[in-house]
């Protein structure tokens, strides 16, 4: 058997879910997670520490807003630092939600649909997160409302030309689009939820979020035409977000920022830190809400197919950047922040961004690391840690040295930066424990339309 | 007060202070907590009662855990114990500066740290009241500053000034440019003076072992003492002065000493220079002191005078020297070779620098000397026998235009050497002229206080009188002068601070500004500059004419009465009209010191004596002392601006250090490493034993620094200097001997496992092959004018799709001779100053958040260890035409003028810093923190009403001076005509001593600034990037010796 394992895993390939449930069993298994009178003690500790270190965060903005920017960090010349790393990093992660749910849903994967609600809801949060970065980041966040263009008695219009205008498009488009395309998505099973709530006030609630949904045929015809119309704008949003994200960079003239390549690397990079925070999150929830059921090895592999493919993508960026700097482009200040980054001060950073984010993946090329919960639970995080590290050596290596030695300086983040950026882990932990508590993990419709017996109904 | 004014306005008619307002300040008498005249009960309280209040409030603050911030000044202030501690005493009684956390916390009170940053507000509004004139005084039009001609009293020559004044209050220092002595340029030191006018920190009231009396009491209670001392000629009767320039001050004293024939008078200050007094002496048989003229010297040898560093009296200097090298001027360019003890401004800007030990300068003055003829033949160390023989061989082809100094530092020996060199040179009457001293009664300052500290433990002193100067700080240590000083029965001390000597004094009477009184003085030259003061006194300060005046019972006298009688019994000022002239100048014409035809003795011992060398111990430096860059002996040590700016060489800030060849440092196993904030650096402290004491002090790693030295810098370590300058740095006057004031051989170096972290504000000095700075030879420069554009072709303008931007009318742009910048960074200061531009503090910097506009990049040139000099690069804003900082705004708060210039639209900026990201040269400012002092009461005075005072999270830059722009253009409009060439004259510009910095309208073909631009020297800084900078810089030019091996050529 032993020696066989390997002959036969190369054959069998995982179930989407585990045989054995009907319609009523799926309903039930997922509803009660949400609608039972016990909350499990793990969720109180889980949510308290995400709670502790919200309120960590939210001390340490209150800090910053009375004291002002310079309890960061950040100096001349590295004008940029955790804030904006933090706000891309955060950015990237939303980005596995999207693809998952949108463009995975346009390409018929009928294996995204059990982690498809978790990972828009991971998106959302991340995206929140992501958000509140550049406001705080301001000098005066009190006039971030100047971003925006609205019409004024000074009769001044931010200036177009900035990435940062461009920014508050994408970032804002790309909320607002998630969100509708989270609850559209939700309404069917809030349904649910409203049916089968015993209390009162969770019947009035769940009600008034189902929006009315009784079921009927014509709901779920408009219904579907109506997700697949938002999947269809959700999905070139995968691809702008992190492209427009990337201009602030692309378009200065900074070297190590100024380079063609930077949307693409952005969106790969992105792509490849959502799926392993998607894969972060799925492992403990399905061990804990014993949902391996529907949240199988065939996920779990699908996704780390999609991490190996993407770190590649992202392999590629750092070789072109190589490339381009050191041999193509002839740029001497190029050629010196390629060095730079790889010898410089911030030489170890840029050495464990490559060791976890290029070498550390390839033990996923193993079927027995895929098959392995725990070394992707491992490779996962080290993958966020890895983009994380990617995002402050792009911003800060650049920024430390430029043009003018003179002017070069180091950068390191002050105990709020850590606070703010740790904080916003338990904010985003905080709203994801909230949602598994109240509301369905996993898409109970779209599961029962996996079910053997529900083939017969035509798929979209 | 108003008695005096109403006389000042008499007699001063046409100099128009404005009929008394301008020297009414009715917000500042409000704030200031207690007068004499109304003390306040609780203020009598002893000074040691005060201090444990004050530990007391300081435990209660500490005793919190973690660091406590506060939000304003307010709330820090509410507590009881702080109430009853301002009430009890003003700061400036209080020895909490010991504590480096409220010193820290002060600075936020001297517009200058971080913790005032808790106004999240940006609607801060001040409540103030409107007061109109009631008659409309002459000359005064609201909004239109008035300038006044002035000179600040410095030892060795006042810097003669025109001080701008807004409504009577003084706010800009500018140089005075009729004044021959300066031709316009300033220094660091005059140009910071106005912010230690309006310190809230200078001594406020007269006190008597620490409580406030009045200054009828002091003088009831000296004439008493006095009296005493009459009976016996005032045999106790002791009088310590810095050397006495004015010569009103010096005729007092002489009446003084009339008075009391037994008494007598001692001057000291740390820049003594006794080797040139005894040389002197020496070699004319009189104290007569060289003035040099740079203009007719084709070649220097400097023997270790720092003569371009900045101070008023080498303001010519720099001015002279940097001219003959301007290849536009067509001058024959000079050559300077510079021996050095350490790495100094002059060496840097020297065709070839010599570094050497200080025991080795003897020998190699003396090695040239032989050479040329003089004295006897020596030994030469091996090493520099080349050099020496090739310095004579061109010293001596230059007879009559060659020129030998010696620096202030360097024993009389060689001195008399450079004397005897420049007589046998023919240099004597041409470039070296000699005059008389510009002090009253110059005197071998050490030799003095030796004598002084020597009856005074004798206990022959009964009364001790102190009339400025710190020599409780400042004396050497092996004189042990505050242990002496407690022997005296009355001592009485006129100074600026409540400092280390007022606290051994009983009498402490405040001394009035150089900008509130009346005064006289002389520049380096000798020039007689009348001190007018802009300002009526703001604290109870007098000056040193009334404090004698009372000392010599004539205590009605006003300082004015007591400068101008004097003057009325001189014959050049005796009339009105010239007196009115000469205050209105600025200065007395042709007043300067006549040159002697004096010879030096060729026979003198110095010449032909070596000094014998003690021959150190191994394993033992030499060190050498030197006054501070930026805070010269110490007196400047409670100056915000001055601390903060860069020094010359080194760029730290807010410290002094032990300086270390690379070499010894590598022997010594020390290390500067450079921290992760910004600007900090951590450093070894080493321990340093001289002659048996020992100091700590952190060891900075100085390239340019000759093996086997240590430098230390004098000025630091105060322990009552104020909130800003106490206990920064380390006291080098704790190891210095009288005997070897200046180099000492000895020093015994220890490596002790302490570390220490300074701020420094440029943290690399090399150019990483990149051509920032282009420098070449003037022969070179001959062959290969357009050598740089050669190299380098100038982007081409026609590179965008769109067409360029016409600009019609005026074009504003700014050229920086590069060959011409000393680095001497009064532009830095007079930037500050104009700008409005804040004090971020020690832990600021730190984190590279200084505010400077305009910095000096310095970068070294030659290898790493022992770089052949350095260059010396002033940054403002480039004002590009293609700005990269304009494109990345999301909110257009900087903008492009129509005239060419990139201003920043404070009240639009929200502070992404994505302008700073984008700036190639780095030039943006950022108010991380609420780094301006939007409180104190007396640092409103300061500032430049036609400049926004920032607030915090917004950007700021360099403008251009746009305030001075505009107001140009406001006149021209006026007459209807264009803005003349050179009628725009920007801060920076304005300051400079050596005329490096050109503003103008490119446009005019014919401005100065359009031609210098047309100059084949000149570059714009990073010209690929196409930003189009209008601010340019003229590349280097050297001039070395070809028979030396040329190695300034290349940039490293």
């Amino acid at each position: 058997m032993a020696e066989r394992e390997p002959m036969m895993a190369e054959k069998v390939v995982p179930p989407i879910m585990e045989p054995g449930y009907t319609f009523a069993t799926v309903t039930d298994k997922i509803s009660s997670i949400v609608l039972t009178h016990k909350t499990p003690r793990g969720w109180y500790i889980g949510f308290g520490i995400s709670f502790a270190l919200f309120m960590m965060f939210l001390y340490a903005v209150s800090v910053l807003f009375v004291r002002g920017i310079g309890v960061w960090g950040v100096n001349i010349p590295v004008g940029w630092g955790f804030a904006i790393v933090n706000f891309v990093w955060w950015i990237g992660i939303g980005h596995a939600g999207t693809l998952i749910s949108a463009i995975l849903l346009l390409l018929k994967q009928d294996w995204r649909t059990s982690i498809n609600r978790f990972a828009e809801a991971m998106t959302l949060f991340a995206v929140a997160c992501a958000g509140v970065y550049p406001l705080l980041h301001l000098g005066r966040p009190w006039l971030a409302y100047w971003l925006f263009p609205y019409p004024n008695t000074m009769s001044v219009w931010p200036q177009f030309r900035s990435p940062l205008i461009w920014d508050v498009f994408a970032v804002s488009t790309y909320a607002i689009v998630s969100l509708m395309f989270w609850f559209v998505g939700l309404i069917p099973d809030l349904a649910t939820l409203r049916d089968r709530a015993t209390g009162r006030v969770q019947k009035v609630i769940y009600g008034l979020l189902a929006m009315g949904w009784r079921g009927s045929a014509k709901h779920w015809s408009r219904y579907e035409t109506m997700y697949l119309l938002l999947a269809g704008l959700a999905t070139p949003l995968v691809v702008s977000v992190h492209t427009v994200v990337s201009f602030d960079f692309a378009i200065s003239i900074l070297p190590g920022w100024h380079t063609t390549i930077f949307p693409p690397y952005f969106v790969a990079g992105a792509i490849y830190s959502g799926f392993a925070m998607v894969m972060t999150l799925a492992i403990p929830i399905r061990k804990f809400y014993h949902l391996e059921g529907f949240i199988t090895m065939r996920h779990l592999q699908n996704m780390s197919k999609v991490m190996l493919a993407m770190g590649l993508v992202v392999a590629y960026g750092y070789g072109m950047e190589i490339f381009m700097g050191l041999l193509y482009s002839g740029n001497p200040h190029e050629h010196f922040q390629t060095v730079n980054r790889i010898t410089g001060p911030y030489g170890i950073f840029y050495a464990a961004l490559i060791l976890c984010n290029i070498l550390t993946p390839q033990l996923m090329w193993m079927r027995r690391t895929r098959n392995s919960v725990w070394a992707l639970f491992v490779i996962s995080i080290i993958v966020n840690i890895g983009m994380w590290l990617e995002r402050f050596v792009i911003v800060v290596s650049s920024l430390s040295r430029d043009f003018l030695p003179s002017s070069w300086g180091m950068y390191a983040g002050t105990r709020y930066d850590w606070m703010t950026f740790v904080g916003s882990i338990g904010l985003f932990l905080t709203l994801l424990f909230l949602f598994l508590r109240f509301l369905p993990t996993i898409s109970i419709f779209e599961v029962r339309a996996m079910l053997p017996a529900a083939a017969i109904k035509e798929k979209h | 007060m108003q008695q005096k004014k109403d006389r000042m306005n008499d007699e001063v008619g046409p100099i128009q202070f404005g009929s008394g307002n301008g020297f009414s300040l009715p917000v500042l008498g409000q704030d200031t907590p207690t007068t004499p005249e109304s003390p306040d009960p609780i203020a009598a309280g002893s000074r040691d009662a005060a201090s444990s209040e004050v530990l007391a409030f300081q435990k209660s603050v500490e005793g919190k855990s973690g660091k406590q911030y506060w939000r304003s000044i307010d709330e820090w202030a509410g507590t009881p114990e702080f109430e009853a501690y301002v009430k009890r005493e003003y700061p400036s009684q209080v020895e909490v500066i010991v504590d480096p956390f409220s010193r820290r916390r002060f600075l936020q009170l001297m517009g200058a740290s971080l913790a005032l940053a808790g106004f999240s507000s940006c609607a801060y509004q001040p409540k103030e009241e409107l007061l109109p004139y009631v008659r409309q005084p002459e000359e005064i039009v609201a909004g239109k500053p008035l300038y006044f001609a002035t000179a600040m009293p410095m030892s060795g020559g006042a810097a003669p000034l025109l001080v701008r004044s807004n409504e009577g209050r003084p706010t800009k220092i500018e140089g005075n440019p009729e004044h021959p002595a300066t031709l316009g340029g300033t220094d660091i030191f005059s140009q910071a003076s106005i912010l230690g006018l309006y310190d809230p920190e200078r001594s406020q009231a007269v006190t008597y072992t620490g409580e406030i009396h009045s200054w009828s009491s002091f003088i009831g209670e000296i004439r008493v003492a006095l009296g005493v001392e009459k009976s016996n000629g005032g045999q106790g009767l002791r009088i310590l002065t810095e050397p006495v320039i004015s010569p009103t001050l010096g005729k007092q004293i002489m009446d003084l000493l009339k008075l009391y024939p037994n008494a007598t008078w001692y001057q000291y200050e740390s820049a003594a220079s006794d080797g040139a007094f005894q040389a002197a002496q020496e070699v004319f048989g009189e104290p007569v002191r060289p003035i040099y003229h740079f203009e007719k010297a084709d070649r220097i040898l400097s023997l270790d005078a720092d003569f371009l560093a900045s101070h008023p009296k080498n303001l010519r200097y720099i001015k002279d020297y940097t001219k003959k090298r301007n290849p536009e001027a067509g001058n024959t360019p000079n050559r300077l070779y510079a021996v050095e003890t350490t790495a100094t401004a002059t060496g840097g800007n020297s065709d070839h620098r010599i570094p050497m030990k200080p025991s080795e300068v003897e020998m190699f003055a003396r090695g040239v000397a032989a050479a040329i003829g003089v004295g006897a033949a020596a030994e030469v160390p091996e090493a520099f026998s080349l050099m020496i023989e090739e310095v004579a061989k061109d010293l001596k082809a230059h007879r009559g235009s060659s020129l030998v100094i010696a620096g202030d530092e360097q024993p009389a020996a060689v001195h008399a050497l450079a004397y005897a060199m420049n007589g046998a040179l023919g240099n004597a009457g041409s470039t070296v002229v000699f005059t008389k001293p510009l002090e009253v009664n110059p005197v071998a300052q050490l030799n003095g206080l030796r004598e002084l500290v020597a009856d005074m433990q004798q206990r022959k002193v009964t009364t001790l009188i102190i009339l400025g100067g710190n020599p409780v700080y400042a004396a050497p240590a092996d004189l042990n002068f505050a242990g002496a000083l407690e022997s005296v029965q009355l001592r009485i001390y006129h100074g600026l601070y409540n400092d280390e000597t007022s606290s051994y004094c009983h009498w402490h009477v405040p001394e009035a500004h150089y900008l509130e009184t009346w005064s006289d003085t002389r520049a380096y030259d000798g020039t007689i500059s009348i001190v007018q003061p802009l300002i009526a006194p703001l604290y109870q300060g007098k000056s040193k004419h009334e404090v004698l005046a009372a000392i010599i019972d004539q205590s009605d006298h006003t300082s004015y009465e007591i400068v101008r009688a004097y003057w009325k019994s001189q014959g050049a000022l005796n009339t009105e009209a010239s007196w009115r002239q000469a205050v209105h100048d600025g200065f007395l014409k042709e007043s300067a010191l006549p040159a002697g035809g004096l010879t030096a003795k060729q026979t003198s011992g110095l010449l032909t004596n070596v000094t014998p060398q003690q021959q150190p111990a191994s394993n033992t430096f030499e060190v050498n002392f030197r006054l501070d860059p930026t805070i010269h002996d110490g007196q400047f040590a409670n100056n915000g601006w001055l601390q903060e700016l860069p020094k010359t060489m080194t760029k730290l800030t807010w410290d002094n250090a032990a300086f270390f060849s690379p070499r010894d440092a590598r022997n010594l196993r020390l290390e500067n490493s450079m921290g992760s904030s910004g600007g900090d650096f951590e450093v070894d402290v080493v321990e340093l034993e001289l002659a048996g004491r020992k100091i700590k002090a952190p060891a900075w790693i100085l390239p340019g620094q000759p093996d086997g030295v240590v430098t230390l810098h004098l000025g630091y370590g105060r322990t009552r200097a104020g909130h800003v300058g106490t206990a920064t740095g380390f006291n080098a006057n704790l190891i210095r001997n009288t005997g070897t004031p200046w180099n000492a051989t000895g020093l015994i170096v220890r490596s002790t496992a302490e570390r220490y972290v300074m701020a420094q504000t440029q943290t690399h000095h090399s150019m990483e092959g990149w051509n920032l700075v282009h420098e070449t030879t003037f022969d070179e420069y001959r062959e290969h004018p357009d050598y740089i554009h050669e190299e380098e072709p100038p982007t081409p303008r026609d590179l965008s799709l769109f067409p360029n931007w016409p600009y019609n009318g005026y074009a504003w742009g700014l050229a920086i001779d590069l060959n011409s910048c000393v680095g001497c960074s009064a532009c830095t200061v007079a930037c500050q100053s104009e700008n409005n531009i804040p004090v971020v503090g020690k832990e600021q910097v730190m984190m590279s958040r200084e505010m400077h506009w305009i910095r000096i990049d310095r970068y070294f040139t030659g290898s790493g260890d022992n770089p052949n000099g350095s260059v010396f690069q002033p940054v403002p804003c480039m004002h590009c035409e293609n700005a990269p900082c304009e494109v990345v705004c999301p909110v257009g708060a900087t903008v492009h003028s129509a005239e060419g210039t990139n201003d920043m639209v404070y009240n639009r900026c929200v502070g992404t810093r994505y302008c700073s990201n984008n700036c190639p040269y780095k030039v943006r400012r950022f108010n991380f923190l609420l780094f301006n002092d939007w409180t104190s009461a007396s640092l409103k005075l300061l500032r430049n009403p036609e400049v926004t005072v920032r607030s915090r999270g917004i950007m700021e830059k360099c403008t251009y001076c746009i305030q001075r722009i505009q107001n140009a253009k406001i006149e021209s409009e006026k007459e209807n005509r264009l803005v003349r060439d050179g009628e725009i004259v920007t801060a920076c510009q304005s300051a400079c001593p050596a005329d490096a910095i050109t503003f103008g309208n490119i446009n005019d073909p014919n401005s100065k600034v359009a031609k210098l631009k047309a100059s084949k020297r000149n570059y714009s800084l990073l010209d690929d990037l196409n930003t189009r900078p209008r601010t340019t810089y003229l590349s280097v030019l050297r001039n070395p010796n070809p028979a030396l091996k040329p190695t300034k050529t290349e940039n490293a």
